[in-house]
């Protein structure tokens, strides 16, 4: 824990930039977050508009990914699908964090039956298979992306509570606490001005593998109808459009299904830089 | 032909330089001393004996161990060597031990790895090797893990593991440093007796010149990386040639020049500063059995005691005595199962945190660890203004600034160290921000648990003039936590021995240290190391 508060701040971009996993993952994210944004103003076609004279087009120079069943374009389907993946795991983690975060806190400031009670209902929730309960949420409330976010983001609600109160159990005892709590300040105090900053690296962490469990838990939503409506282009949809048609036209799948993969490598890779860059003690133990 | 031979051996780390031409040599049965402040190149020049430098450390120049040439060696060669004909023994018994294994199996492995003994026979000769360093297996089985011993003992097995194949040169780094005075001293006994036994070569790294100069026969002197002086040991720290050897030497015999505290005439005095009356404090230690009752453990037991406005009483007692739980409850950072605690008259047992505010204003901490005593990511203005909180009126942010540069001032730090980070300075500098955040509030109590024990002598001299200094100019309090009877000695009035959770003796503090009237009180007066005593033993022995 010393070496991972030990780093300052531009000591710590100099050394992330220096670690290949880092600027990899930094690297695709940002694209495929630049993809999401440019797909605001711009994508090489319409996707709302249906040709049908265009359909199941092979990859060509007027349509680099092909065409759908419908005509649509398939790049410009992946475009604006990228917009609709990153909102749900962006807001998911954000309702993880807001809620796990302060729980986790709050469990070990107090600790007693207050940590015991939270902790249970953390494992409760942990014991649920997270994408079966999220197929019930969606169920019962009706498939959409509001719905998506609110069930993905309640399974993040205890991953955060846990790294959060794990953190923060290991930095009360310390002596740097101990000397606020002798200057008198309170266990509210102390948690934002002692314990947040110093497990910070530990949820940005925790954040950005979130962040790819979430895009896989929206495409996987997606694929079973219970994700982002039609119109809306969704890869989880693309890819469970293209099963049927797999044989005739392979690129149908193969297209949304290598975004996938590669925002979420690009988003593992970050993780990893980062959690390498603060803990250099990890990392020579790989 | 001597059993290790250094000469001329540098070590480059990257570009920096780290050990500028070492000269050492050790004979069969003798025990070199090896002494420098931290970062003087002591660890590492161990660790190139070993071979296990860090990745990127060139070395020259040429260490011959019983006829090898250890530089050119290979890593089999040198695996071979490792745990068999060399030892080592960390400082830190708390994570050398592996906590997953019993210690017999600690033990066994180098045996079995290095002879090829059975299974049986190694644990044969890690039992007979585990009683030698006083862990009968009738009391200590080869079944215990590490966490069910306490620190000595672990170094003892430690010890064992490193001493299982009667080794020709056994390397301890710091062996004792973790360790109370009583538990040095049985240590270093036990290390003393093996090197007899067994004519092992013993380099002893330690910056503790009387720890030093108790055990070793010879003396080597290291700082930046290269060798101030070498000799006998007694005739070397007493003969002081050299002015760093001198400076070492005053240094950790150190007495701060101090008036002595008048007390007050019975007629005039007020009520004490800190009154402890019959305070008790039971932990609960795991239930054994299911429904079985857990057993309350007693880890302060009845103590009462008073301290005047200005006094500097020191608590000393053996580590696990409950030293650091009784500070705790003065500062009311824990609440005691029962008894009082008062500030100026006011009990602070039960008083809610916004009461407490006022009473906290009036005493502050000082920690033993110069690291952790701050929170990394703070500036050094923010930390030293943290207790400006229990002020009633908030100060504006020039007043807070100004208080936090003349809190700096007092305590020897200048004004532009504000803006940095506590890792931009050296261990006795955070010691020294340490301070200036305890007195900040001016207040009347200062409690210091081992404020010392992390530094190195010449440091430690600074820190308890510093601490002196404020005695007298500020009229601050002091409850030195210690089990360091020198520090002590050098800045307080009076002393309380403390031993299983009780007080057992009290007193002037020359007339306590010097005849003890409880066992606890001699077992630590006996147990401290002196580096005049020790010098005056050497100089008979020798002649």
């Amino acid at each position: 824990m010393s070496e991972l508060g030990a780093v300052s701040e531009d000591g710590f971009l100099k050394k992330a930039f220096g670690n290949r996993s880092f600027v990899a993952g930094l690297v695709i994210t940002c694209l495929v977050a630049a993809t999401a944004l440019l797909s605001f103003f711009w994508t090489p076609y319409d996707v709302n508009v249906l040709i049908v004279s265009n359909r199941m087009q092979s990859p060509s120079l007027q349509h680099l990914f092909g065409t759908d069943q419908f005509g649509r374009d398939v790049l410009s389907m992946i475009m604006v699908g990228a917009r609709n993946s990153i909102a749900v795991a962006l807001v998911a983690i954000i309702i993880g964090m807001g809620v796990g975060v302060p729980l986790g806190c709050w469990a070990a400031a107090r600790g007693g039956y207050v940590d015991d009670v939270l902790m249970r209902f953390n494992d409760v929730v942990f014991a649920f298979p997270a994408l079966l309960s999220a197929i019930m949420i969606t169920a019962i409330f009706g498939p959409g992306a509001i719905n998506a976010i609110i069930a993905i983001g309640i399974f993040n609600i205890p991953v955060f509570a846990r790294v959060a109160r794990a953190g923060a159990l290991g930095l009360w005892p310390r002596e740097f606490v101990l000397a606020a709590r002798a200057a008198g300040k309170g266990k509210t105090l102390i948690t934002i001005e002692h314990i947040l900053p110093n497990i910070a690296n530990l949820l940005l962490v925790q954040g950005t593998i979130q962040f790819a469990l979430g895009i896989l838990a929206e495409a996987s939503l997606s694929y079973i109808g219970l994700g982002a409506q039609p119109p809306m282009p969704s890869w989880g949809r693309m890819l469970f459009d293209a099963q049927t048609r797999m044989v005739v036209a392979p690129y149908l799948a193969i297209f949304p299904g290598m975004a996938i993969v590669i925002t979420v490598l690009g988003l593992n890779l970050l993780g990893d830089g980062i959690a390498d860059t603060l803990d250099p003690k990890l990392r020579r133990q790989r | 032909m001597s059993l290790l031979e250094i000469e001329n051996l540098s070590l480059d780390i990257g570009a920096t330089p780290i050990l500028k031409g070492i000269d050492l040599s050790i004979e069969q049965g003798e025990v070199m001393g090896l002494v420098g402040e931290s970062g003087s190149g002591k660890s590492l020049t161990a660790l190139s004996i070993m071979k296990l430098l860090p990745s990127g450390a060139r070395t020259s120049g040429r260490i011959d161990f019983a006829g090898m040439k250890i530089l050119s060696a290979s890593e089999d060669e040198m695996c071979a060597l490792r745990g068999d004909d060399i030892g080592m023994v960390f400082q830190e018994p708390m994570t050398a031990l592996n906590p997953l294994k019993t210690i017999g199996e600690q033990v066994a492995e180098g045996i079995r790895l290095h002879t090829g003994a059975s299974r049986a026979d190694a644990e044969a000769r890690a039992r007979s090797m585990l009683e030698r360093v006083g862990l009968p297996s009738t009391k200590f089985p080869l079944s215990r893990y590490p966490h069910q011993l306490s620190g000595g003992q672990r170094q003892r097995v430690i010890i064992a593991i490193a001493c299982a194949l009667k080794p020709k040169l056994l390397i301890a780094d710091e062996p004792t440093t973790a360790l109370d005075v009583v538990l040095q001293a049985q240590i270093l006994k036990l290390l003393r007796e093996l090197v007899d036994e067994n004519r092992m070569g013993l380099l002893l790294i330690s910056h503790d010149l009387a720890v030093v100069a108790e055990m070793s026969d010879r003396i080597t002197i290291l700082r930046e990386g290269a060798v101030m002086e070498a000799g006998e040991t007694a005739r070397t720290l007493s003969a002081q040639v050299h002015p760093y050897t001198r400076q070492l030497a005053q240094a950790s015999m150190h007495v701060p020049v101090r008036q002595v505290h008048h007390s007050v005439p019975a007629a005039d005095r007020k009520a004490p500063l800190l009154t402890v009356e019959n305070l008790t404090k039971d932990y609960h230690s795991q239930r054994t059995l299911l429904f079985g009752r857990p057993q309350p453990f007693r880890a302060v037991s009845n103590v009462s005691f008073s301290l005047d406005a200005g006094q500097s009483v020191a608590l000393v007692g053996q580590s696990g005595c409950g030293k650091s739980t009784l500070s705790r409850m003065i500062l009311a950072l824990e609440k005691p199962t029962s008894g009082a605690v008062a500030i100026e008259g006011k009990t602070t047992v039960g008083m809610n945190d916004a009461a407490l505010r006022s009473v906290r204003r009036k005493m502050q901490v000082v920690f033993q660890d110069p690291y952790g005593s701050f929170n990394p990511r703070k500036t050094v203005e923010w930390l030293v203004a943290e207790p400006l909180h229990l002020l009633e009126k908030q100060p504006t942010k020039a007043e807070r600034r100004e208080r936090v540069e003349q809190s700096l001032h007092e305590v020897g730090l200048k004004p532009a160290d504000m803006k940095k980070y506590p890792h931009e300075f050296s261990g006795g500098q955070r010691q020294r921000i340490s301070i200036a955040r305890a007195i900040i509030t001016r207040p009347r109590l200062v409690v210091a648990d081992e404020p010392v024990s992390a530094l190195d002598v010449s440091i430690r001299a600074q820190i308890l003039d510093l601490f002196a200094d404020l005695n007298q100019k500020l009229g601050i309090a002091y409850l030195f936590i210690t089990h360091d009877l020198t520090v002590a000695r050098a800045i307080t009035d009076e002393v309380m021995v403390m031993h299983e959770g009780k007080i057992v003796e009290a007193g002037k503090t020359a007339q306590v240290l010097s005849q003890p009237q409880s066992d606890a009180g001699r077992m630590l007066v006996e147990a401290a190391p002196d580096l005049h005593r020790a010098l005056a033993k050497k100089m008979q022995e020798q002649g």
